[in-house]
């Protein structure tokens, strides 16, 4: 099974998506965000200022230049209002109006000290140098905005004086706070939900581009294993259909001329079988009287004599190509079958040897014991066909040499003599492959070692030849104990 | 047709082989290629058989009414009435032994001929010297040396007249079967692998065809078993081949 293949391209299809929406809603949501949130709190500033500013002018005229405590207890109480200031304090030099003790800040309530620790240094810097300042800071968790003002005295030059009265007023931005946090809460929730909608949009556009790309996938893979008639359905006509239609285009032709190959493959195994059936008749008719022949020639006069023998022999060779010739096209037209029975692999390799007056000629080496379900005629072809070719073009000793495994039985043929041309060995089970072909005739059909290799694959088995190492060329066949029955065996 | 004698050759030669079979055999042949006919009746002949050659099943059955052979050698390929019909009727009829000639690579043939009752065959195009040992093969009795009727449950083999009966009533058996249930009983309980009843029967090498001994038990059992699939005279022994009892 190969990689699905759209699942790369679907996460990243995702994350595109998801990662345009999450940056667009960011930069939206982010800059409201921020414009809402210095417009409210520069409003809630000013109006405070503001407010401030005139709750400090209806103090004017000042009783004193100087002002005790009391004076500035009074300053102080002045300036709170309900909307906007909750607690003020005044101060003049080292003097300060009430603060409530260190640490007992009270949030929440209207009574509210206002410590002047929590004033920072360059805020008061500012205010005593005669401006109206502001400055944001926390408090225990709370936000505050501390306005700090200078009281001024007017000259008669009409140029203002520093008094050294510094009122200072704090306003709780707690309802700003959480307005603001209601705001980037509303913000994150839009963020979201846009992100969920993008996800989702980008899932239906995968499925749309993908699917597509899903099906051309296992078309594809479908026409690489052999099923030629795959065809995709085409939808729509974008980029996607073309590709579709290119396809289904391609896979027809390929279809064709696979078609057209197999046909003309099927004609001409189907001519060769003909032609050897139709030679079958005749040759038997030869094949009957050519022994008549053979035993008549002697007495017959010379040139007639020899011809006879040569006919008669000739026609030997001739059946044996015809019948080779008929035994190859059943292999290719698949109504070859094995005959299976359970055999003694020595005793076979024996008798193969035996019938053809081989066992002298040949070395053994055949543990006993080695039972196999087999086609012996099957084996004993392949066998005399190895030992055969053995004994004509190799070099003696030859052997033949058994082992075996649970599943398996390996017979080895190997003669001692050059071996095999190393351009040779790949053709060697090729038909009527001829290795010299100054010695063409006289050495059977030319079909003997590819049939000797379909018996073998009709086991379910293998047939190869390799160079042995100290020369020679050794065929080893192998074949399983337990070949596949196709119809459950005689027994 | 030719008039209905029977090709005889008189020389030497013939005449020792004649003598080596115990009197000369006559062959039927039928077979409807001319040439193959006239072949092959010329190869038989050389070989000291008496050769009747016909071109059709039809005649062939004519000729064995009038005149029964040793041996019937039959094309599975005939015109007309098939080689497989012939050889059902001559076996309905006559227990002459039938080799058949099968074309090379008709598998379905060999066994359908076997079916049939044929004993033997013979791969076309062949030899006829090959043809000519499955004739002898068929045409070879067995030992007649015992004399005693032998006794396996209900069923009574008298080797020295060849009969073999099935609760006193006489069974009709071809050759082969006769020569299968004879090597088979002759030992009582031992097993006979494929290969050494086709040695011993059919008197093919190691490498003959075991359908030919399948072929033939199926046929046997058919004759002698009260229950073909639950055989109790030839039994399989499965893996190694076939056995005669224990009744």
């Amino acid at each position: 099974m190969t990689p699905r293949p759209s699942l790369g391209l679907r996460a990243r299809l995702l994350f595109a998506f998801a990662l345009l929406c999450v940056v667009t809603a960011a930069a939206v949501s982010g800059g409201i965000y921020v414009q809402a949130r210095n417009a409210i709190l520069q409003r809630t500033q000013d109006g405070a200022v503001q407010a401030m500013k005139s709750r400090l002018e209806a103090l004017y005229p000042l009783r004193s230049a100087t002002p005790g405590p009391d004076e500035l207890g009074d300053i102080a109480a002045a300036v709170p209002d309900q909307n906007n200031v909750e607690f003020a304090v005044a101060s003049y030099g080292e003097i300060h109006s009430p603060v409530a003790p260190p640490g007992h800040l009270r949030l929440g309530g209207k009574v509210l000290a206002l410590e002047l620790g929590v004033i920072s240094p360059k805020l008061r810097l500012v205010v005593a140098g005669g401006q109206i300042a502001w400055q944001r800071v926390v408090l225990q968790g709370t936000p505050w905005l501390i306005i700090g003002a200078p009281l001024l005295i007017a000259e008669p030059d009409r140029t203002a004086r520093v008094s050294g009265i510094e009122v200072y007023a704090a306003r709780s931005l707690l309802a700003e706070q959480r307005s603001i946090d209601d705001l980037a809460a509303r913000a994150w929730l839009t963020g979201g939900a846009a992100l969920a909608f993008a996800v989702v949009l980008a899932l239906l556009a995968t499925r749309g581009v993908l699917r597509p790309v899903r099906e051309l996938g296992r078309a594809a893979r479908l026409l690489g294993e052999g099923e030629l008639r795959t065809r995709i359905e085409v939808r729509g006509s974008d980029e996607l259909a073309d590709v579709a239609r290119t396809f289904n285009n391609t896979a027809a032709e390929l279809e064709r001329y696979v078609k057209q190959l197999r046909e003309m493959e099927a004609d001409a195994r189907r001519f060769v079988a003909d032609v050897s059936h139709e030679l079958r008749t005749p040759l038997a008719a030869l094949t009957a009287v050519a022994d008549v022949l053979d035993e008549e020639a002697a007495r017959l006069p010379e040139p007639a004599g020899r011809a006879a023998k040569l006919v008669s022999q000739e026609t030997l060779n001739l059946t044996g190509l015809v019948n080779d010739l008929i035994e190859i096209s059943r292999f290719d037209s698949g109504v070859a079958a094995l005959t299976l029975n359970e055999v003694d692999v020595a005793e076979l390799v024996r008798a193969t040897l035996r019938v053809r007056g081989w066992s002298e000629l040949v070395q053994t080496e055949l543990p006993p014991a080695v039972t196999a379900r087999l086609d012996p005629r099957r084996v004993d072809v392949i066998l005399a066909n190895l030992v055969g070719n053995a004994l004509r073009h190799g070099e003696p000793p030859v052997s033949v040499r058994l082992s075996a495994d649970p599943h398996w039985i390996a017979l080895e043929v190997r003669d001692h003599g050059q071996g095999l041309d190393e351009a040779v060995l790949p053709h060697v089970f090729d038909r009527f492959y001829k290795a010299n072909a100054a010695r063409a005739r006289s050495e059977g059909s030319g079909l003997g070692l590819a049939i000797a290799q379909e018996n073998a694959r009709l086991h379910q088995g293998g047939l190869t030849v390799t160079n042995a190492p100290d020369g020679g060329a050794m065929f080893t066949l192998r074949l399983p104990r337990r070949a596949p029955d196709p119809d459950g065996g005689p027994e | 047709m030719v008039g209905r004698q029977w090709t005889e050759l008189t020389g030497g030669r013939v005449t020792e082989r004649a003598v080596k079979l115990g009197g000369v055999s006559r062959v039927l042949l039928i077979e409807d290629d001319p040439a193959v006919r006239e072949g092959l009746e010329l190869a038989l002949t050389r070989h000291g058989y008496r050769v009747r050659a016909v071109e059709s099943g039809e005649q062939g059955l004519d000729w064995l009414r009038t005149d029964l052979p040793d041996v019937v050698v039959l094309d599975l390929m005939l015109p007309g009435m098939d080689g497989f019909e012939v050889c059902r009727r001559i076996r309905s009829a006559w227990e002459v032994p039938i080799i058949m000639l099968t074309a090379r690579g008709d598998d379905m043939d060999v066994v359908a001929g076997l079916e049939a009752g044929a004993d033997d065959y013979v791969v076309k195009p062949a030899q006829p010297r090959v043809l000519e040992a499955r004739m002898r093969a068929v045409l070879r009795r067995t030992g007649r040396e015992q004399a005693e009727l032998e006794r396996h449950g209900d069923l009574t083999i008298d080797r020295a007249g060849l009969v073999v009966a099935n609760r006193g009533v006489p069974v009709s058996l071809a050759p082969t079967e006769l020569r299968l249930l004879l090597e088979l009983s002759g030992t009582p309980g031992r097993v006979h692998s494929r290969q050494q009843l086709l040695e011993s029967v059919w008197e093919h090498g190691y490498f003959g065809d075991s359908r030919l001994v399948d072929a033939c038990v199926q046929r046997l059992r058919a004759k002698i078993e009260d229950d073909s699939a639950a055989p109790v005279y030839v039994q399989t022994v499965r893996g190694f081949g076939y056995r005669f009892g224990p009744v």
